[in-house]
């Protein structure tokens, strides 16, 4: 979709040459434009340079018709598919679902609720890949911490957890939620502070309160901001590879990796780069209608980031 | 209260373990036989990092470095890049009159960036980067994190740059001000909180990379911490407590730039609230 499309589909009250100029808003003069141009130049040339460049590349990198062939020939390939599509559906979903709730819970005016804020953001600043040693050294090896707990407080043996397709993925989900959480945490926290106080007011006038409230006043202001927010992650988790590759590893045999870390061993390992681009471009048709939705979304004024 | 509770265990316990393996003196195996607390907790392995007295952790100290590098480069022209951009776009009605420069097309552009996900583009980067000449070279790390922070730190800016009243700029441009002057004395000053935000983001996203630092910097000289800390999957019997300390060590700089910030951070967020 061109640029042109995009301002025409905002709405057609929108007429770019006879718009009302405030007064004092004048056309931009000559120096100005080219200082304008300047300001923007060193995004443009890193657009171009470092983005449009690579994904031109990638696409002829993987425009070869016969590797597609060789990976769905691939058994791993399908299995990758399917965990990825697993990790991302239950990844993303759990993650801001809970992040929209616990945004509510950190509003609360208390101090100790102010406090557990600076804690609960920790993981966000955690370094990702010793983050996800840590989690993979919580249930590796009989002395491991979760195997221990489970030991003395239940008394119940840990299962060897990467031992099972499930538990692996599992573990790995759960260390994506614990990383990522904070953050969406956060910019919710943000949307919800930026409804005015008046709507929250009156809707305690009304005697909306609870759940009533969060249903019929707060998630409709929140809705455009929540959609952004799961298309965005969607898209960066789609290619998650740390969590994947440091806490399963694809463990047990190779059952859990995801497109990245397949992609990376077929690049890296096995030296077949073509093929590793061709697994990953192979997600392309379903990330493309991701991207759209997410540029409409972006179009509404409503998304208070 | 108890919601606030589960919380913190949640998000501690990770960090606990960290802590747990790294104060146990014990060397070889993880240890943790029932105690919450080691037996007999040790500074030891703190010791050995900061002397670079154990395996892996030889030249702990110029890794940091290269990370360091790394990271601070990225938050500087993240911040940079999509300040001036923002404001080109937002203030001076960059493309006023003619759609095809508009905003939209910038946000949507910026937005193409993240059609296929980061980790996706490492193939390619790989070989670009050798015709750019930066095989090996920092800043071929540096331009691929940057590439991904600015789409996300010119929305950010964007959004917030709404609150601050185009009003301002004028009466500094009757002032006599020029635009580079409203950038510099009234735009940035208005906009420390987002910048904060976009700074700290950038940071974080470059300081928790592993595949870029790792794909794109062969050589040892440039070996990134990250990547160091990475190379125990192939070792039968790595030295884990060193290693654990090493990686508390390096969450460090992140979380102290954190709580640096928060008090900036915290302002801007409840300046949108009022």
């Amino acid at each position: 979709m061109s640029g042109a499309q995009q301002v025409l589909a905002a709405g057609p009250s929108v007429s770019v040459k006879g718009r009302w100029q405030p007064p004092g808003h004048g056309r931009m003069h000559g120096p100005d434009v080219a200082l304008a141009i300047a300001f923007v130049a060193p995004y443009a040339a890193l657009f171009f340079a470092f983005a449009v460049y690579p994904i031109g590349y990638a696409l002829w990198m993987g425009s070869k018709p016969s590797l597609y062939a060789d990976l769905i020939a691939d058994p791993l390939y399908l299995s990758s598919v399917l965990n990825t599509m697993l990790f991302v559906g239950v990844g993303v979903n759990v993650t801001m679902f809970l992040a929209l709730l616990l945004s509510g819970f950190f509003m609360r005016p208390r101090w100790w609720i102010k406090a557990l804020l600076v804690v609960y953001v920790l993981p966000w600043m955690l370094p990702a890949v010793q983050a996800c040693i840590s989690f993979r050294w919580m249930l590796a090896g009989e002395e491991a911490l979760v195997d221990r707990a489970l030991a003395v407080l239940i008394g119940v043996d840990g299962p060897i957890w990467f031992n099972h397709w499930w538990l692996a993925l599992g573990a790995n989900i759960v260390a994506y939620v614990w990383k990522w959480m904070p953050f969406w945490t956060v910019i919710f926290l943000a949307g919800r502070m930026a409804i005015p106080r008046d709507v929250s007011d009156a809707a305690a006038v009304d005697g909306a309160a609870g759940s009533r409230r969060f249903v019929h006043v707060t998630f409709p202001l929140l809705a455009n901001l929540y959609l952004v927010c799961t298309l965005l992650s969607t898209v960066w988790t789609m290619g998650e590879f740390t969590t994947v590759y440091f806490v399963s590893g694809g463990a047990p045999v190779w059952s859990t990796e995801v497109l990245a870390t397949l992609a990376f061993h077929y690049a890296f390992d096995a030296a077949n780069p073509a093929l590793g681009v061709a697994a990953v471009m192979s997600v392309l048709p379903l990330l493309v209608p991701v991207v759209i939705v997410l540029m409409r979304a972006l179009q509404t004024r409503a998304v208070q980031l | 209260m108890i919601l606030g509770i589960v919380l913190l265990i949640w998000t501690v316990i990770p960090v606990y373990n960290m802590l747990l393996i790294a104060l146990d003196p014990e060397e070889g195996e993880v240890e943790f036989s029932g105690n919450l607390w080691p037996p007999e907790p040790s500074l030891e392995s703190f010791r050995v990092v900061l002397t670079q007295d154990a395996r892996y952790l030889e030249h702990f100290w110029r890794q940091l470095g290269n990370s360091l590098y790394i990271g601070l480069s990225t938050m500087v022209l993240t911040v940079l890049i999509a300040s001036l951009a923002s404001f080109a776009v937002g203030r001076m009605r960059l493309g006023q009159g003619s759609p095809l420069t508009s905003a939209a097309v910038l946000t949507n552009a910026s937005l193409i960036t993240y059609a296929i996900p980061a980790s996706f583009l490492i193939f390619p980067f790989h070989r670009i980067m050798h015709d750019y000449g930066l095989s090996n070279d920092p800043w071929a790390v540096i331009a691929a994190q940057v590439t991904f922070a600015t789409p996300f730190a010119i929305l950010t800016l964007r959004q917030y740059a709404r609150l601050i009243p185009l009003e301002l700029d004028d009466a500094a441009r009757v002032d006599g001000a020029s635009s580079a002057q409203v950038y510099r004395r009234v735009y940035l000053p208005l906009m420390t909180p987002a910048l904060a935000v976009v700074a700290t983001y950038a940071l974080v996203l470059a300081w928790n990379d592993y595949l870029y630092q790792f794909v794109l910097l062969a050589s040892e000289k440039h070996m990134t911490a990250a990547v160091m800390q990475a190379q125990l999957f192939d070792d039968a019997d790595p030295p884990w407590n060193a290693m654990m300390a090493a990686a508390i060590i390096y969450a460090l700089p992140p979380v102290a730039i954190f709580f640096a910030l928060r008090r900036v951070m915290m302002a801007g967020l409840t300046s949108w609230w009022r």
